[in-house]
Order: structure tokens, then sequence, then C-alpha cells
């Protein structure tokens, strides 16, 4: 438990519990992208550049601005006047501290934890292609196959009507 | 193909960056205050008064005639009449303007002045650094400062001073021919007068009063 | 000597860290890098600045600035004539004497934070590029996906600028600009995994030693190839659209839309964006001149006395001189015209090149490689071009009068 690793720790939960309470939408989404980032600083701190990289690449660059833009473009209005705390909101913390607990303690006395920590592998870039190459291609097509289906998707739902298909010009 | 326009542009501005070292007539800039821009020959700015010869006092041709006063749109010019005379070109004694003060903040270079004055005395300035930092007194021009000689005017306005001095040389050769005219008249009344003067001494009866000729 | 004169700046980091006790030489190595990177890429933004005013200016038949001498009171000792280069000096005092003004609906947080967040990522961008033999700040296995995922956190800041300034011509702006950076990012990034897949490194050093051989005295430059041509000819125009640059500054555009998505912004913060943008300027063209022009690498075998890092800013000024001619020359493309060139013509060339680079890597290395790889490359260049060209009616003008 290294000082840096308190710090971000402490980051990335303060920043999630934030998205969850503030009242403003875009500011949400923003302290959201902080978390992002806390999660790729930690996976950097376990020596995994790659996923460190990747996550800030794909998370903050991405999936943040997709939130936002689907935040704008979605508007429902000013902020919500009343508290973002529903009123049996004690009840939800007690449960959710007792799921916690179970969980915890399901997680750490598992059988499928190594018994001592062991260092954590090197994990040069070389490896992880190799490995989505060779053991792991399979899994790769069918990622490959489910983003062209969903591009597909997009572009259908976003292509301009045929006229003869919609003669009213209701969507 | 695609591209290909953009690189003909590019090469267009290269040869102009590269032209601009090379011949000065690439860059149109004239680099104000060091360089100027040379001055049409109907450039007007502010009004001043000609004077002839060296001496501002004697020789300006104002006559304090209020005619430009007058008629002056936005009332921007100022005059006080002098109480003597002094002669003028034509040799006429005339009065002169005590103060002449022409308020440049007010003046529109509409050169109404200029087109009434009957007597070529104010015409029209190229100056126009005039900025002051003082905000009431110094745009205001009185008469040393409006002064400038008939040489001033013939080097900034050379066609329109050219026409200005044939207008003035031809009203001083009519005054002079009528001077002249006049004075050959008298002569000629005077011979006149003595010829009878002569004729009439000998007889008793006192000479007759000799008509009056003037 | 010129070895020595190569590695002055590694010789005089290791003399002065040689100074600090053993412990904290871990922390002080990159802090006098940072302080070295953070001295020198403003110094040199405002150099371009002047260049580019000047520049521009004689392209456009008329002087750039040229009056500006030495501050007072340096005047009265040094009397030089400095031909307009100081002007980066009042302009930089203006941005920060000028007032302040945040606008009352404003959401004050956010547009605080907006210029800090995007200066942020550019000047981490800054600690991946190789400047010189040694000279590299942090030389990451995975060092090219560093560099793109801090470029990726640009946008963050574009959207908080234009979104918290509460003006509905920032916000559309802003919309604008992300769409328009998103839509460059995919063939600025899939050029670059052209060169990748040939390096078989994300290491920038790796990349660069893949480049630092010379036949004939010319070296193997990438931008030497087939794919590596169009690769740069990509990389190229997608950092120009990265960075906001004419003919693809739409969303900045005085003529516009005012400034787009920093209209709102004043004083200092107004420099900052505007330092930002340059800055990514700069370290997006350092990237593609590691990555297609050999980094720091000299041209001709004849001329590697030169020190590397005197190439690296060689090359830069370069680029950016080619920049500031583009600026000059070309008119601004409409938001349509921009995303189509994007996704229509840039992306298929993209990933044409990346088909092609992969047959490069696979051909035996002697002149039919070139030939097949050149003619795939140069048929989908005119094809593409012919298809995003054909919507065009260009012709005489046909006017119809109503009857």
């Amino acid at each position: 438990m290294t000082l840096a690793l308190i710090i971000t720790a402490l980051v990335t939960v303060l920043a999630a519990a934030t998205v969850m309470s503030l009242r403003n939408l875009v500011h949400c989404a923003l302290a959201m992208a902080v978390a992002f980032s806390g999660v790729a600083a930690l996976y950097l701190q376990l020596n995994a550049e790659f996923v460190g990289f990747a996550e800030i690449l794909v998370y903050v660059g991405a999936i943040a601005i997709l939130i936002v833009f689907a935040i704008l473009l979605t508007r429902s209005g000013e902020t919500p006047e009343k508290s973002v705390l529903t009123s049996g909101w004690l009840a939800g913390v007690a449960v959710s501290a007792m799921v916690f607990t179970l969980l915890g303690w399901a997680v750490l006395t598992s059988s499928a934890l190594p018994k001592e920590i062991a260092t954590a592998p090197a994990a040069p870039v070389k490896n992880i292609g190799d490995a989505l190459m060779g053991k792991f291609v399979l899994p790769l097509e069918i990622v490959g196959l489910v983003l062209t289906a969903a591009m597909i998707g997009a572009v259908i739902i976003a292509l301009k009507e045929d006229k003869k298909d919609n003669p009213g010009g209701q969507p | 193909m695609l591209g290909e326009q953009i690189i003909k542009g590019m090469a267009v501005t290269a040869r102009n960056f590269f032209g601009s070292y090379a011949t000065k007539e690439r860059l149109t800039t004239v680099q104000y205050p060091e360089e100027r821009l040379p001055q049409k020959g109907n450039t007007r700015q502010f009004p001043f008064l000609v004077y002839d010869g060296d001496d501002a006092e004697k020789g300006l041709r104002c006559v304090a005639c209020q005619i430009c006063e007058k008629e002056c749109p936005p009332k921007c010019i100022y005059i006080v009449k002098s109480k003597d005379k002094k002669p003028d070109y034509k040799g006429q004694p005339q009065i002169y303007p005590l103060t002449f003060d022409i308020d440049i903040s007010v003046c529109m270079s509409c050169q109404i002045c200029v087109e009434v004055c009957p007597f070529e005395s104010i015409k029209m300035n190229t100056e126009f650094e005039l900025s002051t930092a003082d905000r009431f007194g110094s745009l205001l021009l009185t008469k040393e400062q409006l002064a400038k000689p008939n040489s001033y005017y013939q080097k900034i306005h050379p066609v329109d001073a050219a026409e200005s001095d044939a207008v003035i040389a031809a009203e001083k050769a009519k005054a002079e021919a009528k001077a002249k005219a006049a004075a050959e008249a008298k002569a000629k009344a005077d011979a006149e007068a003595k010829a009878k003067a002569a004729v009439a001494t000998a007889p008793i009866m006192p000479p007759a009063n000799p008509p009056t000729t003037t | 000597m010129f070895d020595q004169l190569d590695q002055i700046f590694v010789t005089a980091l290791h003399w002065l860290v040689s100074f600090v006790p053993e412990m904290l030489r871990p922390l002080v190595t990159p802090l006098i890098c940072i302080s070295f990177i953070l001295a020198v890429f403003p110094a040199y933004f405002s150099i371009i600045t002047i260049f580019e005013r000047k520049g521009i200016g004689r392209i456009q038949n008329r002087y750039g600035p040229n009056r500006v001498g030495m501050p007072w009171p340096l005047n009265k000792i040094f009397n030089w004539s400095l031909a307009g280069f100081g002007q980066f000096i009042p302009d930089g005092l203006k941005m920060l004497t000028k007032e302040d003004i945040v606008p009352r609906a404003a959401d004050k947080i956010v547009h605080f934070l907006a210029p800090v967040v995007m200066l942020i990522p550019v000047l981490l961008s800054y600690s991946v590029l190789p400047f010189g033999k040694n000279m590299t700040l942090a030389d990451y296995d995975a060092g090219l996906l560093f560099f793109f995922a801090v470029g990726g956190a640009v946008e963050i800041s574009v959207f908080m600028a234009g979104w918290s300034s509460r003006n509905k011509y920032s916000l559309l702006g802003a919309m604008r600009a992300i769409a328009q950076m998103v839509s460059y990012e995919i063939p600025l990034i899939l050029s670059a995994v052209s060169v990748v897949m040939i390096v078989g490194s994300l290491k920038l050093t790796d990349i660069i030693a893949h480049q630092n051989h010379y036949t004939f005295g010319i070296a193997h430059w990438h931008v030497f190839t087939p794919w590596g041509f169009i690769g740069f000819v990509l990389f190229f125009i997608a950092s120009l659209a990265e960075s906001n640059r004419t003919p693809f500054d739409l969303p900045e555009a005085e003529s516009e839309i005012i400034a787009g998505y920093f209209t709102e912004y004043s004083g200092f913060k107004f420099a900052l964006f505007f330092l930002g943008e340059y800055l990514g300027m700069f370290a997006i063209s350092g990237l593609g001149i590691t990555l297609f022009l050999g980094g720091w690498t000299a041209p001709f075998s004849f001329l590697t006395w030169i020190p590397s890092w005197i190439w690296f800013f060689g090359k830069l000024t370069a680029i950016i001189f080619v920049f500031i001619w583009i600026r000059a020359t070309l008119p601004r493309l409409r938001m349509d015209q921009l995303m189509n060139f994007a996704w229509k013509f840039m992306l298929p060339l993209a990933l044409i090149n990346m088909l092609v680079a992969g047959i490069w890597h696979y051909m035996a290395a002697d002149w039919q490689r070139w030939l097949v790889c050149g003619a795939l490359i140069a048929g989908a260049y005119v094809l593409l071009g012919r298809g995003l060209m054909q919507n065009q009616k260009l012709g005489k003008r046909i006017y119809r009068y109503a009857e």
C-alpha cells in the first residue's frame, strides 16, 4: 500500500462518488472522465503500460466525449432543483455496505486467489500483440465482427431515407 | 488529379514570398511615417491665408470683407475688422483683419470659403498632421498660424496658384490701366484748365472758378 | 568533437544531477528535463508566431511586424533593431494585462479549468518525443500509444470550453471542433499504424533506429518509400486538422464564428489556449518527424556530423514553415466538405496504405516491390480523388431568372 496507490485510489473513488452526487449532468460526465484517468493511473502503477494508455485513449478520449454528446443532444432542461438523493437513502447505504462486506469476504477468502503475491510479469507490447494474434485470435475476430455490425447499424440509422419508402416525410 | 491545384497555388505563394525579397515592387506597403505617398493635385485639408511678398502683415491679401465668414456652413471662421487701412496689391487702402480665427475641429473642408473669396486670399492647405494633445486651444488657428506666403501656395497647388496669380495679375493690370487712364484724363483736364486760365488772365472780370474735374 | 556537441545536453543533465544525493536522483532528473521542455518550447512558440506573421505578410505582399526593438530600458543600452522579432514581448504582456472577463452565466469552475485541461495533455505529449540521440524524457514501450492517448484528451477541454461559456455559438464551435478532431484522428492513427506494422514496435526510439541506415548515402527514412510517402501526406493533413489550422480552422475562424469555442475567453486564458494550440501543432509535427522523417537522423550520410537535436529542430521548423505556407495559400473548408474529405478519401486511403505496407513487408527487397506498391498507391489515390470530385459541378455559372 504505497502512497501513490493510496492517492490514486482516493482520487478515483472520490471522482466516482462525485459522478453520482452532482446535480449538473455535464459536471458528472467530467467527473467520470477524472475517474477514468484514475483507473488508468492505477493500471500504470501496475506496470501495465499498454492497458493504461489504451484506457486513456478509449475511455477519456472517446467514451467520455460520447457521453457528453449524448447529454447535450438529449438535454432534458435545466438542472433539477431537488436533491439528488432520494428519501430512503440511508437504507440504500446500509444495503450497499452489507453487499460490499459480503463480496469482499467472499473474494478475499476465495481459493482462486494465489497464495502469495507474485511479481507482476513484464508485459511488453510485443507479448500482447503475439497473444492477440496467436492464442486469442478468435475473440479478436468476434469483437471485430461485433464492431462491424454496430457500425453498419449506425450507418443504417443515419442513412438518408429513400423517398419512395416514406412518401409522407415523417420518420 | 486531386491536389494538383493546391500544389499550383502553393507555387504561386512561394513565388510571392521569395519575390518579395528579390524585387521591392512586390511589396506595396508604404512605411508611414518614414515614407509617404505623394499627394494628388487637388488634395485639400484646411484653409490658410495667402500673403504676397515676405511680410505677413503688409502683404496679406485678405481685406476682412467677411464673405467667407457668412458663407461658411459650420461657421468656423471668426473675423474682427481693423479700424485703419493699409494699401493692398492694387495700391488702394483696404481694411485688414485684426483677428482671423479658423477652428479646424469644426471646419469640414468644403472649400466654400475659397470659392466665394473675391480677393484670392483664402486657399486650401494640404497639411494633415495637425493632431495635438491640447484639446481645445491648439485646434483654433489664428491669423499668424494661417498666413502663408504665395510661394508656399505655388508649391502645394501649382496649377491653382498659377490661375490665382493670373487673376491677380489681370486685376492689377486692369487697375493700372484704369489708373493710367484716370491720370491721362486728369492731365488732359489740367492742361485744358491751364489753357483756359491763360486765356482768361487779362480781362477785368475775375476769372470764373475752373470746373472741378476730379 | 561533434559527438560531444551532439550529447551536450545529456552530459549537462548528468553533471547537474551529480550535485544531488543519490536518493533524490530519480526525482530530479525528470524535473530538469521537464523544465528544459517548458523553457524551450514556449520560447520556440514565440519565435514561430513572429515567423508566421512575417511569413504570411510577405506572401500577401506586405511587411509583417518590423518595428519592435529592444524593450525599455534595454533600448538605452543596446539600441539594436530586432526587425520585428521582439513582437512577442509586447504581445505576451498585452495578453497578461488584459482584463479577465468571465460571463455572468458561465460555469465558473469548468470555464477556469478548460485552458488548464488543454495544456496538460499537450505538454505531456512532449515527454515521449525524442529530441536527439538519447534525448527522450520517457522512452515508454508503448510510446506512440501514449502520444495518441493524451492527444485524445484535448477534445474534452474543447468541449469544456465551449459548453461552460453558455454561449450558443461557442457550443456550436465546440461541437464542430470535436467532430472534426474525432474524424481526423482515425486517418492520423491509421497512417501511424502502417509505420508500426513495418517497424514492429511502438517505441519511438526503435522507429528512429529503423530509419537510421544509409544506402548510397541516402537515409532509409520512411517518407522515401511509397507507403511512407502517402502515410506522411495523410499524417500531415490529419495533423493540420487536429490542430485546427487552415484549411481546417472552421471551428475557430474569425469570420465564421468569432472564435468558436474560445469566444468567451480573454486575457491570459486566451493566451493559454493559443499556446496550447501551437504547442499541440509542434508536438504532432514532432511525432510526424519521428515516424516518417527519421527523427533526429540526417538525410545524407555525409551530414551525420551535424548534432542530432539541430536536425530535429530544423525539420520541425521546416514542417512548421510548410504549415504557415499552407495557411497563407488555401481557403477554408466547409464543414461538410471537411467531413467528406476525412471519411470518404482519407480513411479509405489510410486503409489501403496499411494493405500496401503489408505487401511491402512480405515482398522481397528489390525493385519489384517498389513498382507494385507504388502502382497500388497511385491507383488508389487517383480513383479516390475522382470519386471525391464527382459531385462538383465546376463550370461556367448558369443563371436562372424568375419567369
